[in-house]
């Protein structure tokens, strides 16, 4: 069991090692999904809450594996249930809010390959995070990670209006304004400690 | 419409093609900019880089061969699903290797090598390819794919490093008064050079097809 704070935990994981722009995690839809703001909160929260489910079946999976003696199995149970999750998730607001459902699209199946999702479960694990820890961790971490995309969102939002060289525009440079971000969240590193 | 009764391309391309693909005129990552989160994150020395890339090698080759193999076997609702397991457990095996080969790389990829699971350009390899090709087809594509995504990560990595450290594969490359660019190490770095590639490929690319024609580069990319 880890002996860090919840708070310090928290701020670590949403702004400090930022998940996009600190570990590299979930830049596919970071880059995908980022064109418009509407869309960038929506994806935001649908991974937040993956997230959060993720962590909590992660925690019981690993306490089952160890109890078992099957710590190589670990992987590969994690990405099932991910999987599995994401699908009873999509089936649930598909019956409960299908306005919400077609907002979401194709996003929601997508976040099974989402990077993100699986750092978090392997990031609590090899850190050895409680059960409470471990909630907060993946909280922080889905603020931290539609944080990101929103922020994206709004200046590629901005871009769009903007005179740029024809040559610069598309991947590049939102990598650039990705580089960019990722520096200015640098300064959130005396934060905490 | 089921993958197993789709015949091959018209025009089928001969091997060597097919591993051209992937090496350069689709190059995963400056071309179809699959699979970035590895690409960006273990790219700042160049040892890492490689090490990653025949990881990914490894593991797209082997999971290529074996969806092709079962893809008469798989039922399309869950053919996902099965690529997801076939995946996980050659990605478990290389984890399980490379830390038998060597400790120090493995805690400095970390949780990188598990989540190779989820580089898309695997998935997308098994299902865009592998799926519906024959086994020597699909592990030719995944060898070109795999040598693709080295070859970019490897790109990344020796800039990152000779600029960052100012050596490569831990040589010196600089005398010892150069001032090493510390930002190339941090995670902006790895943006800014990736940037820095793909704004060369498209100047290249443009240069090449003549000053009429957009370049297709930089608009194609960031699919997902």
């Amino acid at each position: 069991m880890s002996e860090q704070s919840l708070g310090s935990i928290f701020i670590g994981a949403s702004l400090i090692n930022n998940f996009v722009l600190a570990y590299f995690l979930g830049i596919c839809p970071f880059l995908g999904v980022s064109g418009k703001l509407a869309t960038a909160t929506r994806m935001g929260a649908a991974v937040t809450f993956v997230m959060l489910v993720a962590s909590v079946c992660a925690f019981g999976i690993d306490a089952a594996l160890s109890a078992l003696g099957l710590p190589f199995l670990r992987l590969i149970s994690f990405i099932v249930v991910i999987a599995a999750t994401v699908q009873l998730v999509e089936m649930f607001v598909k019956k409960t809010s299908p306005a919400l459902f077609r907002a979401l699209g194709i996003f929601l199946p997508l976040i099974t390959t989402n990077c993100a999702i699986l750092g978090v479960a392997l990031f609590q694990t090899n850190r050895g995070y409680g059960f409470v820890q471990s909630i907060v961790f993946a909280l922080g971490a889905g603020i931290g990670f539609t944080l990101a995309l929103v922020l994206m969102a709004g200046i590629r939002e901005q871009l769009e209006l903007a005179d740029v060289p024809d040559l610069v525009r598309g991947a590049a440079l939102t990598l650039v304004v990705a580089g960019i971000l990722s520096l200015g969240f640098m300064g959130f590193a005396g934060l905490g400690g | 419409m089921t993958p197993t009764t789709l015949p091959p391309a018209a025009d089928v391309p001969s091997s060597s093609a097919e591993l051209l693909e992937g090496l350069w005129r689709d190059n995963p990552v400056f071309v179809q900019l699959l699979g970035m989160c590895p690409v960006l994150a273990v790219s700042n020395t160049a040892r890492n880089a490689l090490a990653m890339g025949l990881a990914t090698l490894f593991v797209l080759v082997l999971s290529n061969g074996l969806v092709s193999s079962l893809r008469r076997f798989v039922p399309r609702q869950v053919r996902i699903a099965t690529y997801i397991l076939i995946i996980a457990t050659f990605v478990t095996i290389v984890d399980l290797l490379i830390q038998a080969i060597s400790l120090d790389l493995h805690k400095a990829l970390g949780a990188f090598i598990s989540l190779i699971v989820v580089n898309c350009l695997i998935l997308g390899r098994a299902e865009a390819f592998a799926s519906r090709n024959t086994v020597g087809r699909s592990l030719l594509d995944g060898l070109g794919m795999g040598a693709g995504f080295t070859v970019g990560l490897l790109a990344l990595g020796a800039v990152r490093e000779v600029l960052g450290f100012g050596s490569l594969f831990g040589l010196a490359v600089f005398p010892a008064t150069f001032q090493p660019w510390v930002v190339m190490i941090l995670p902006s770095g790895g943006f800014f050079t990736l940037a820095a590639w793909l704004l060369l490929i498209a100047a290249r690319q443009r240069r090449r097809a003549g000053a009429g024609a957009p370049a297709a580069i930089a608009t194609t990319g960031v699919a997902r």
